[in-house]
């Protein structure tokens, strides 16, 4: 069932390509006059980290989390928290968004953890919600309105993230480390740990492994990173509100990784891409996009389960054969 | 005061009550289909829309809510036929994502058909009077009729389950899926059965619960999330722990909101009890959940064979 990650493989080629075409994006929008394209894509890039990190626990380690969205909110309330009473400098704003989230994460982890299966899912959205409803009593904040952010994150004359090919490029460079992180992370023995409790915990845990903490440590590494994704949102909405930690995102970020090929190293940005992609151009065609995109989903989640990963490699295998 | 108690209390055993409805539909399907079925919710939503335009149709509520109560039924159905029916050997991942579809599907159609703004579900003369509870107090005769009509309801399932052919399948199916198709009984019958069963009980707690808060799109995800708390804390399966969370839930959401102000005035300034109180009281089930998690991850009733 695991193959050994080869870095070759067709879906990881291509997902090298999508990268190199992805670093030259801003051009091409330059060259079609059209500046929404990098604004589109910023979006793409950040989802993309936050499916990364879901794909971790939930691709690597079988954690069906259904409230993953919530970090994306704690890591952007902590940004429009901060900026509000003046804390501009994202040296203390970013990090601070990622400790939050690990906090939450790790009391959040370690009860969730206790049990299994559909009550996992179950009590992970339930979590999301309590943090949901967290947000809309924030008054002071906003409440349900949310919050606006009227300056980004600053990083002294470094980086002007109000440049939008900048921030486009600082997301793009943080994307590259996440994915590279979790490949690093998956590989490493941490990483087969999870991997087997995935498979077989029970296994796991008569050889000796407490896959509880192993798996209670993905949890919280996996709440960091979509906490930094949540702080890079703040900054491309300029804005955070409740909705950003919505459960029906915690579900969109399950079909993005699933999308994309769970388990896979590359299976996130495939899956955020084409999520964000068949999402903008149903839209166009039709207000009731949904009505479309749900039985579709359907029909993804009985027909295509290996996600696009999958599909350039089985095109591979077919040339071959 | 102790009238606002009796009358909070009230509220939360009809909230109890609508919960119990939901809960017990979603916990008899995974009980004994396996699903984990998000879009129960949908049901819930589609019973409150079916029962308003019905109603606007015959300029009856309870016409309307009758009529209602089939139609989400066959909704049901068809939908287990065509969709949930292929799901019940995928895990459960699977059901999330296929069920996460259906959730979208049905807001949108929802949209499509009835126009974003919702509907409201006018009460007929009758329902919309108050009755004398005790010397004094007056409570709403609609409430009171919730709760009457959830009791019966709870009743109803109690008999059905322990009581009769159906239900004794139903239990079997519970314990043992393998067993009770190999015996002869018609499974794929069974499910869709159950299935409806659960679709109409979602349908008339939304039903129920459109004149007070009006049919809205999305209406049934909140308390979609607050039936898997209930099921979490009462054992996934068992319809008497569903009830008994239920209670449990409602009360304390209700009566948390009513008087955690209060309280919290006792210990903060007001200031701070008005901006705390709405947050703590909306985090107080959650909070009873993670407490069952620690002391007993099963739950406080856990069906046998689970």
């Amino acid at each position: 069932m695991m193959r050994p990650a080869s870095l070759s493989s067709p879906s990881n080629l291509a997902a090298a390509l999508i990268l190199v075409l992805l670093a030259l994006l801003p051009l091409f929008a330059e060259l079609l006059a059209s500046p929404f394209l990098v604004t589109l894509f910023t979006r793409m890039l950040i989802y993309a980290i936050a499916a990364t990190s879901l794909n971790l626990i939930l691709g690597y380690g079988g954690m069906v989390s259904f409230g993953h969205a919530m970090y994306i909110g704690i890591g952007g309330y902590v940004v429009g928290i901060m900026a509000s009473h003046g804390v501009h400098a994202g040296w203390l704003q970013w990090p601070l968004a990622i400790a939050i989230s690990a906090l939450f994460a790790l009391v959040i982890g370690a009860l969730c953890l206790r049990t299994r299966g559909v009550y996992f899912i179950m009590i992970t959205l339930a979590f999301a919600q309590m943090v949901y409803f967290m947000g809309v009593g924030l008054e002071e904040y906003g409440g349900d309105d949310g919050l606006t952010i009227y300056n980004r994150s600053s990083f002294g004359s470094l980086l002007n993230l109000s440049d939008k090919r900048v921030f486009y490029y600082v997301c793009l460079a943080l994307l590259v480390g996440a994915l590279y992180l979790v490949h690093r992370l998956v590989q490493s023995r941490f990483g087969m740990v999870l991997r087997g409790s995935k498979s077989n915990d029970r296994r796991m845990q008569a050889i000796g492994f407490p896959t509880y903490r192993y798996r209670l440590t993905g949890f919280v590494i996996a709440g960091m990173i979509c906490g930094l994704s949540g702080a890079l949102m703040a900054n491309h909405n300029e804005f955070v509100s409740p909705a950003m930690m919505h459960w029906v995102q915690s579900g969109d970020l399950i079909v993005m990784v699933v999308l994309g090929g769970m388990g896979t190293a590359a299976g996130p940005l495939f899956g955020a891409l084409a999520f964000l992609l068949v999402e903008y151009l149903l839209s166009r065609i039709t207000e009731y996009w949904q009505i479309i995109f749900g039985p579709l989903l359907i029909l993804v989640v009985l027909f295509a389960r290996g996600g696009i990963g999958s599909l350039f490699d089985m095109l591979e295998g077919r040339r071959r054969g | 005061m102790t009238i606002l108690i009796l009358e909070q209390s009230l509220n939360g055993l009809q909230l109890g009550l609508l919960l119990f409805l939901l809960a017990a539909g979603l916990t008899l399907v995974f009980g004994i289909m396996d699903l984990v079925n998000l879009a129960h919710g949908s049901m819930y939503m589609i019973g409150a829309f079916l029962a308003a335009t019905f109603a606007g149709w015959t300029d009856s509520f309870i016409l309307g809510a009758l009529l209602a109560l089939p139609a989400t039924l066959l909704v049901g159905i068809v939908t287990e036929m065509i969709c949930l029916r292929t799901l019940y050997p995928r895990d459960h991942l699977d059901q999330v994502l296929a069920t996460f579809g259906l959730i979208l599907f049905f807001n949108e159609a929802v949209r499509l058909i009835w126009g974003p703004a919702g509907m409201s579900l006018p009460l007929p003369q009758f329902l919309s009077t108050s009755v004398e509870i005790l010397p004094d107090v007056r409570y709403p005769t609609y409430r009171l009729s919730i709760i009457g009509v959830g009791l019966a309801v709870a009743v109803f399932l109690y008999v059905l389950v322990q009581r009769t052919r159906l239900g004794m399948l139903i239990r079997a199916g519970a314990s043992n899926r393998e067993m009770i198709g190999a015996l002869g009984i018609d499974i794929k019958l069974l499910y869709t059965l159950v299935f409806g069963l659960g679709a109409a009980l979602a349908a008339l707690a939304g039903l129920m619960a459109a004149p007070i808060l009006t049919a809205q799109i999305g209406m049934g995800e909140n308390i979609l999330i607050l039936s898997f708390v209930v099921i979490v804390i009462g054992g996934i399966g068992s319809i008497r722990g569903a009830f008994v969370a239920a209670l449990i839930v409602g009360m304390i959401d209700t009566v948390g909101r009513a008087f955690l102000p209060e309280l919290l005035r006792l210990f903060l300034d007001r200031a701070a009890a008005a901006t705390a109180a709405p947050a703590i009281s909306s985090m107080l089930i959650y909070m009873l959940m993670a407490a069952i998690l620690v002391l007993r991850p099963q739950g406080l009733f856990p069906a046998p064979g689970k």
